[in-house]
């Protein structure tokens, strides 16, 4: 493959990651109206898991990512379980300094993560049969399982289940009011969205084939903010969409920034994170809802027409 | 999370409840920050009545629906509803019991629809569950359908058909307490708690919404309502029970409390 091939299919790739981890906070902050600013944290949680169940303890690539899955929906349940009391700034807070012991733990925790080194040699599915093709099936893969959690999460969205998740969104007190079980739809909805956000990080492993706590930086975070709220908080679709403008706004202004005469590297960064900026602020500006606005879904006509 | 239970003791019963007391409340107490709001409570609400409760400002009235409702555990006292023990329960056990609330300022779920707010208080809906919601289920369908149907006889009923697709944050404060009643139908409660249903609304929807408060009984569910409008109030509500300073003053018809020298100095600033 070209160059340019292979960097298109590495941001697709990319893309593809940054649409679960939208997809994760899509359902917790849009679904469930809980801020998340701990999403790097289960995406490390997941990359490490699958990383070291297949690197050390040499599980195959499928079991590596079921206990990303298992381990990043059992960190989303302690998350939740240890701050039910707390909602909004304060439940961001605990979720943040979640995120920064993972990656600390990570970084020094060395018999167990090989601290700053990282974990390398981690094996991609059918890397030696597909030679120069794997980065391609590997993003079409990707894809695929992009498409099947949009599927699930949709379903979820348009279900009864879904619109009592709102509700404890809108009004907790309320929804209990309304009979609702609200510490059961706030574990369940956090463990399904750190699980999503933990296989983002098991694929990223195996496409990568190495990890390090430098990669889970907090700006992962704000960039899957920023792509859930230009997507559409709130709007399964506006997820995936926003994250693959994320991914095209930090790609495309790597070369607008350099097309700038006269600068020197580190300016050419500088102005690339302000054109980022610039670009996110046009948007919302534009459509403050996002892309694509949270829908109500139209009430289904009843059969009957008679009045009680 | 606490379930309905039996087994929490009473510690002080002042008086007999009435037979058929729906509600029966005994000794209810609480306090906020050592500021006794809720000083003893007992009084009763009969099954198939809409009950007024009236008292002026900080009388205890909405913080005794708080109690009642489950969203503040009392200190003490005993909360029967339909023989049930309900103090200390969670708000969603008690809701799920057959006793619903409304707020004084109308809230709910602002960016959900009308239509989304009637099913929000359907009961019973298997599909609430996560397998439910990922694999599908005929029953929860079957449900589903059966709640839609419903949520359309009560938007009808309440004149909020027009809006059933309008987010609740689009509606008027009339529709809004409107839609407060028509949630608190769709649960199909035995006893629904309203704070002040008339709040800000013009005498004609004042009108209808007393129209719509009257046929409840006849629904099989029972009223319990604050309200300040005297008018509204005898019109409507037999028996009437006031509150003053955290404990029931009187209780009786309306004419006979309105008639009482405590409740014309307490409430009307009326010396005997």
């Amino acid at each position: 493959m070209t160059g340019w091939a292979n960097y298109l299919v590495f941001i697709v790739a990319t893309g593809g990651f940054y649409a679960l981890l939208a997809l994760s906070l899509n359902l917790i902050w849009g679904g469930a109206g809980m801020v998340n600013l701990g999403l790097a944290g289960f995406f490390a949680l997941g990359a490490y898991a699958s990383a070291l169940l297949t690197v050390n303890a040499g599980a195959p690539i499928l079991a590596g990512i079921a206990g990303a899955l298992v381990v990043g929906a059992i960190g989303g349940y302690v998350v939740t379980m240890s701050t039910t009391r707390l909602r909004g700034d304060y439940l961001a807070i605990v979720t943040l300094g979640f995120a920064e012991t993972i990656r600390l733990v990570a970084n020094n925790e060395i018999w167990l993560t090989r601290g700053s080194d990282g974990i390398s040699g981690i094996p991609g599915p059918l890397k030696a049969e597909l030679g120069g093709w794997f980065n391609a099936a590997y993003a079409l893969g990707t894809l695929a399982i992009v498409a099947l959690v949009w599927f699930a999460l949709r379903r979820i969205d348009l279900s009864p289940y879904g619109r009592a998740l709102r509700a404890v969104r809108e009004d907790e007190q309320v929804a209990q009011v309304a009979g609702k079980r609200i510490l059961r739809f706030k574990i369940e909805a956090f463990a399904i969205s750190a699980a999503i956000a933990a296989l983002a990080g098991a694929l990223y492993g195996h496409f990568n084939s190495y990890v390090a706590p430098d990669i889970f930086q907090p700006l992962i975070t704000i960039y899957i903010f920023l792509a859930v709220a230009a997507g559409g908080v709130g709007r399964v679709s506006g997820a995936v969409a926003g994250a693959y403008l994320v991914i095209f706004f930090l790609e495309s202004t790597r070369f607008a920034a350099a097309a700038i005469p006269g600068l020197a590297p580190v300016q050419h960064a500088a102005i690339r994170e302000m054109l980022i900026g610039l670009a996110l602020i046009v948007v919302l500006r534009w459509r403050p809802q996002g892309i694509l606005p949270e829908r109500i879904p139209p009430a289904p006509r009843p059969q009957s027409q008679e009045a009680t | 999370m606490k379930a309905i239970s039996d087994t929490v003791p009473r510690p002080h019963v002042p008086q007999r409840s009435e037979p058929d007391a729906l509600l029966a409340i005994r000794d209810v107490r609480r306090a906020f920050y050592g500021l006794d709001v809720l000083r003893g409570v007992d009084l009763d609400v009969r099954a198939g009545s809409i009950t007024g409760l009236i008292g002026p400002n900080g009388a205890g009235k909405t913080t005794l629906f708080n109690v009642v409702s489950g969203l503040v555990p009392p200190d003490a006292g005993s909360i029967r509803f339909a023989g049930r023990e309900l103090a200390g329960a969670s708000p969603e056990a008690i809701s799920n019991a057959g006793l619903v609330r409304t707020f004084q300022v109308a809230r709910g779920f602002p960016r959900l629809s009308v239509f989304q707010h009637l099913m929000l208080y359907g009961r019973e809906q298997p599909g609430e569950s996560l397998a439910a919601a990922l694999f599908g289920s005929a029953e929860s369908r079957r449900r589903e359908a059966e709640l839609a149907e419903r949520a359309w006889q009560i938007a009808r009923l309440l004149n909020l058909e027009r809006v059933i697709d309008h987010p609740a944050q689009a509606l008027s404060g009339g529709q809004k307490k409107l839609l407060e009643i028509g949630r608190a139908l769709m649960a199909e409660p035995q006893l629904v708690l309203l704070d002040e249903p008339t709040a800000g609304v013009n005498p004609t929807l004042k009108a209808e919404i007393a129209h719509h408060l009257r046929a409840l009984p006849a629904r099989g569910i029972t009223v319990l309502l604050i309200e300040h409008d005297m008018k509204f109030i005898g019109a409507l509500c037999d028996p009437v029970i006031v509150m003053a300073e955290g404990r029931v003053l009187a209780q009786g018809g309306f004419e006979a409390v309105r008639a009482d020298a405590r409740v014309r100095e307490a409430y009307m600033g009326v010396r005997a």
